[in-house]
């Protein structure tokens, strides 16, 4: 079995973005779907502090310190991008205009829930942002993330040991192993990495894996 | 004649009394007022509640007003950063009060408050704890959460240009949470990169109208 690198997985993920399509791309991972979208699709990157039509990092010495993106890193504008003021933005999101969100996470359970912005540690700053606004208002939430914490745990789970970022949320979860729906009848494998047998992935996962 | 173009920092700060709550503008460093910030700690008002996204980066602006003890409440939905160390000392030592909103709720919240509505029913954060011991209420086939509006006494934000009515224009994503905080604020202080005459202006290309704005800075 060879599992995904980041790289893998995000070229995994942008194949499923169809020519049309408004897409936010969650901070970290997520982010790298963008440079793996495949050329020819017009597709339309939105960014929650306010721009449809993100474009790529702009080249060293371009940088406009009045153009970043949700990561407050230097980006650009596409040819027919525009701007607009944060209630907008969010109204773009909560208003479920996005056709997906694609968000990392901590724990996905079962049931489609979502963990992504607080570890739970007691001492732990909590930082939420547009995570929760993008779990309830994407009208697909595609999860990316490793299959197994670096414990060896699987982070696909019965119930989120973490403090929730939404409740049933979750359409699909990528990780470096598999492709999995979640449904209201449970899990249901799509696809998996080369090598990697289904009873090996229900193993490691845990939880009640179906095959489609 | 109305004439909302203020000749410095310090005149259009100086009312601004402890235990104001003053929402400032800027996602990151982006639509930053620095400037105001900075005059605003020369000023002196403390035991301030801020509204802004984040809660600093690094030494300037929000994170210059915690590091400089002016603050006693923060209402933001990101503190946590790679470079928020005022923030984080402030808070760990308990001198911070800290209330996290989502990020659409911040906005939608300030929006509320400018446009007179009472509170409004979001899905976002129903069923977890940012919504806990919050009125719920079930529409339709989704589950909402009671949110109130977010009123303050001043809105610091930056603009591009703007003219002696107080009418703005904003430069790319600098514009972020200036257009509804100025709304929001019942004096509004702006920090503009230039000021212009009367007229010049597009009307069709101003973003927040001067009926929101009380007082513009040069700088």
């Amino acid at each position: 079995m060879v599992k995904l690198d980041r790289k893998q997985m995000a070229a995994r993920v942008a194949r499923d973005i169809p020519e049309g399509s408004y897409v936010n791309l969650g901070v970290g991972l997520p982010t790298l779907v963008a440079d793996h979208l495949p050329r020819g699709r017009e597709i339309i990157l939105h960014s929650e502090n306010g721009v449809l039509g993100l474009g790529p990092r702009p080249a060293p010495g371009e940088e406009d310190e009045d153009l970043i993106n949700a990561g407050k890193e230097p980006a650009t504008l596409l040819v027919g991008g525009c701007y607009f003021h944060h209630a907008d933005s969010f109204g773009m999101i909560r208003g479920m205009h996005l056709d997906f969100a694609v968000l990392g996470a901590f724990q996905v359970s079962v049931a489609g829930d979502l963990a992504n912005w607080h570890t739970g540690g007691a001492d732990a700053i909590p930082a939420v942002g547009g995570a929760m606004d993008l779990a309830v208002g994407a009208k697909q939430v595609l999860v990316m993330m490793e299959h197994l914490t670096k414990a060896g745990e699987s982070k696909i789970v019965e119930r989120c040991s973490y403090p929730l970022t939404g409740a049933r949320c979750v359409n699909r979860i990528y990780t470096d192993l598999a492709v999995i729906d979640v449904k209201p009848d449970g899990l249901h494998v799509v696809e998996m990495v080369e090598g990697l047998a289904f009873e090996e992935l229900q193993r490691l996962t845990g939880v009640p894996l179906g095959l489609t | 004649m109305i004439d909302k173009i203020l000749p410095s920092l310090e005149a259009a700060l100086a009312d601004i009394p402890d235990g104001a709550t003053v929402m400032i503008g800027g996602f990151g460093n982006a639509g930053m007022p620095s400037a105001l910030i900075d005059a605003l700690i020369a000023q002196g008002a403390r035991d301030l509640t801020i509204v802004n996204n984040n809660a600093g980066n690094g030494d300037t602006g929000v994170a210059a007003l915690i590091k400089a003890k002016k603050v006693r409440k923060i209402l933001c939905s990101f503190p946590r950063q790679p470079d928020s160390w005022n923030f984080d000392a402030a808070y760990r030592a308990g001198e911070l009060e800290l209330e996290l909103v989502p990020q659409g709720t911040l906005a939608e919240r300030i929006r509320a408050a400018g446009a007179g509505v009472g509170g409004f029913f979001t899905p976002t954060a129903y069923g977890t704890r940012l919504a806990e011991g919050k009125e719920t209420r079930r529409i339709g086939n989704r589950d909402y959460v009671l949110e109130y509006p977010l009123h303050a006494d001043y809105a610091l934000i930056k603009a591009d240009r703007a003219d002696r009515w107080g009418n703005l224009t904003y430069r790319k994503t600098a514009r972020n949470f200036a257009p509804i905080m100025a709304a929001a604020a019942k004096c509004t202080i702006v920090q503009v990169r230039e000021t212009v005459e009367l007229g010049a202006l597009d009307p069709e290309t101003v973003v927040t109208p001067g009926i929101f704005v009380q007082r513009v800075v040069r700088h």
